[in-house]
């Protein structure tokens, strides 16, 4: 026995509140991240992810807020990405309470932003979020500004780059399934999770428990990311282990 | 004049230790836990725990800055004393990371994991950080185990390991690659390679056992 393979639910939070219509029974508030943290800490999540995808400046701060309520009474691993552009913005979510911070946009726009982060605060807690689309040609270019802009650059070559750089932890989600529920991109998540040193977090595309196998059994992952599944109550977190561990992975219970 | 902390959490300026004095709030609501860079406040405090993320050769240098070595020397000769992941790897002698000294505590190196001893489960590559949520086998009993299954899973992440010189210090093993030291015990000193306040349940209940400790093994 050793090192078990993680279940990340992720949390899309605008101006302090989750959306994408989490739907859990019994839940009084449904957009309250505190509340909704709470029950898949319960559940067993192995950490959890928030994007914040708040489009407004003036509520650009509510995040902290979040986090802060959050990581008072939740105590696993907090991961937080959206919105971060500079070293500055690292260290406000890490004071809030975050373990780690992921870098999207901003490790392709500047990528010394990666470097002195990993620097000042260490690897462990520098995530670079990798969006990936297929290019047609057998390979995945690295895409920025939530999906909407092509970088031309290849995403194994650039998660490689990622890890020189400092990056602790790749999370990487391929554009074309994200949404689909078809599972995760395979090819993608494999041919990156060999590449590289650092763990691979699988995202994009879940629609069933298999596909949550498929990503670490034939893709390598180290992690797997999900939402819907998990927060229209199709599945609970515990669902998930279970299957994961009639596969042969092993997973952390109890 | 301010009452002494029941429990002081060492600051020294690297990086956030809110996690760190949350739950220990958590496990104890009705004792004082102080987050402190002040020498004269961790030399007062009843217990200590003493974190640490990043570099070692960082950790070490800011700990001098501060004029916290001495303090965390004393403490660690003198009541409950609990190390976590760098706070641990400081405790010893000498760390591969950065080729630093350590304050020496406890005799021992610091090693790296080596790269190329890959031996993945389901193919792929050995990563490093060693991230994520693995077993702790306890190897003797100690209080701050109590209530706690061998083999309970804690949070770790961390790319370097401690080799205590004396047996006698080991205090719990895990496997990642080989087994290594997760824990260590030496007197009123115990000190953690994983993330107990990251660590749910058990590391909650570990925590519970530490604020309880008088510091004494068995």
């Amino acid at each position: 026995m050793g090192l078990a393979k993680r279940i990340i639910p992720c949390l899309d939070v605008n101006a302090g509140r989750v959306v994408k219509g989490v739907s859990f029974v019994g839940l009084r508030d449904a957009g309250d991240p505190v509340e909704i943290a709470r029950r898949y800490d319960r559940e067993g999540a192995d950490e959890l992810t928030f994007l914040d995808i708040t489009a407004s400046v003036e509520q650009r701060g509510m995040i902290l807020s979040v986090i802060e309520a959050v990581a008072s009474e939740v105590f696993i691993p907090l991961t937080v990405g959206g919105g971060v552009r500079e070293v500055a913005d690292v260290r406000r979510l890490l004071n809030a309470g975050a373990d780690k911070v992921s870098i999207n946009t901003t490790a392709v726009v500047n990528p010394g932003v990666v470097s002195e982060a990993a620097g000042r605060f260490g690897s462990q807690c520098i995530v670079v979020a990798i969006d990936a689309k297929e290019n047609g040609r057998g390979g995945w270019e690295v895409y920025t500004h939530g999906g909407r802009n092509a970088t031309g650059l290849d995403a194994v070559a650039w998660a490689e780059h990622m890890e020189s750089m400092g990056a602790g932890e790749i999370l990487l989600t391929s554009i074309d399934r994200d949404g689909t529920r078809n599972g995760f991109n395979l090819p993608l998540t494999r041919a990156v999770a060999d590449a590289v040193g650092i763990p691979v977090i699988a995202s994009g595309g879940v629609g069933n428990l298999q596909h949550l196998a498929d990503g670490i059994l034939q893709g390598h992952a180290d992690a797997v990311l999900a939402a819907s599944i998990f927060h229209f109550g199709e599945y609970s977190v515990q669902d998930a282990k279970a299957w994961l561990q009639q596969q042969g992975i092993e997973v952390r219970t109890g | 004049m301010v009452a002494s902390a029941d429990i002081a959490v060492v600051d020294y300026g690297m990086g956030n230790l809110r996690s760190v004095a949350k739950a220990l709030e958590h496990v104890a609501p009705q004792l004082n836990v102080v987050v402190t860079s002040e020498p004269d406040v961790v030399a007062q405090a009843g217990r200590v725990v003493f974190p640490g993320v990043g570099a070692m050769g960082d950790c070490m240098r800011e700990l001098a800055v501060r004029g916290l070595a001495g303090a965390v020397r004393e403490a660690a000769r003198s009541k409950p004393f609990l190390g976590i992941c760098l706070g641990m790897q400081m405790l010893f002698e000498h760390s591969e990371e950065g080729d630093v000294a350590g304050l020496g505590i406890l005799p021992g190196q610091v090693r790296r994991f080596p790269e190329s001893l890959a031996v993945p489960e389901h193919g792929g590559r050995l990563k490093i950080p060693h991230m994520g949520w693995n077993q702790v086998y306890p190897v003797r009993p100690h209080p701050l185990w109590c209530g706690l299954t061998d083999g309970a899973r804690f949070y770790f992440v961390h790319s370097y390991y401690v080799e205590p010189a004396q047996d006698a210090h080991l205090g719990a093993t895990t496997d990642y690659v080989f087994s290594f030291a997760s824990a260590v015990a030496a007197d009123n000193v115990f000190a953690v390679q994983f993330h107990p306040e990251k660590s749910q349940q058990a590391g909650l209940a570990l925590l519970g056992n530490f604020v309880e400790w008088n510091g004494k093994i068995v």
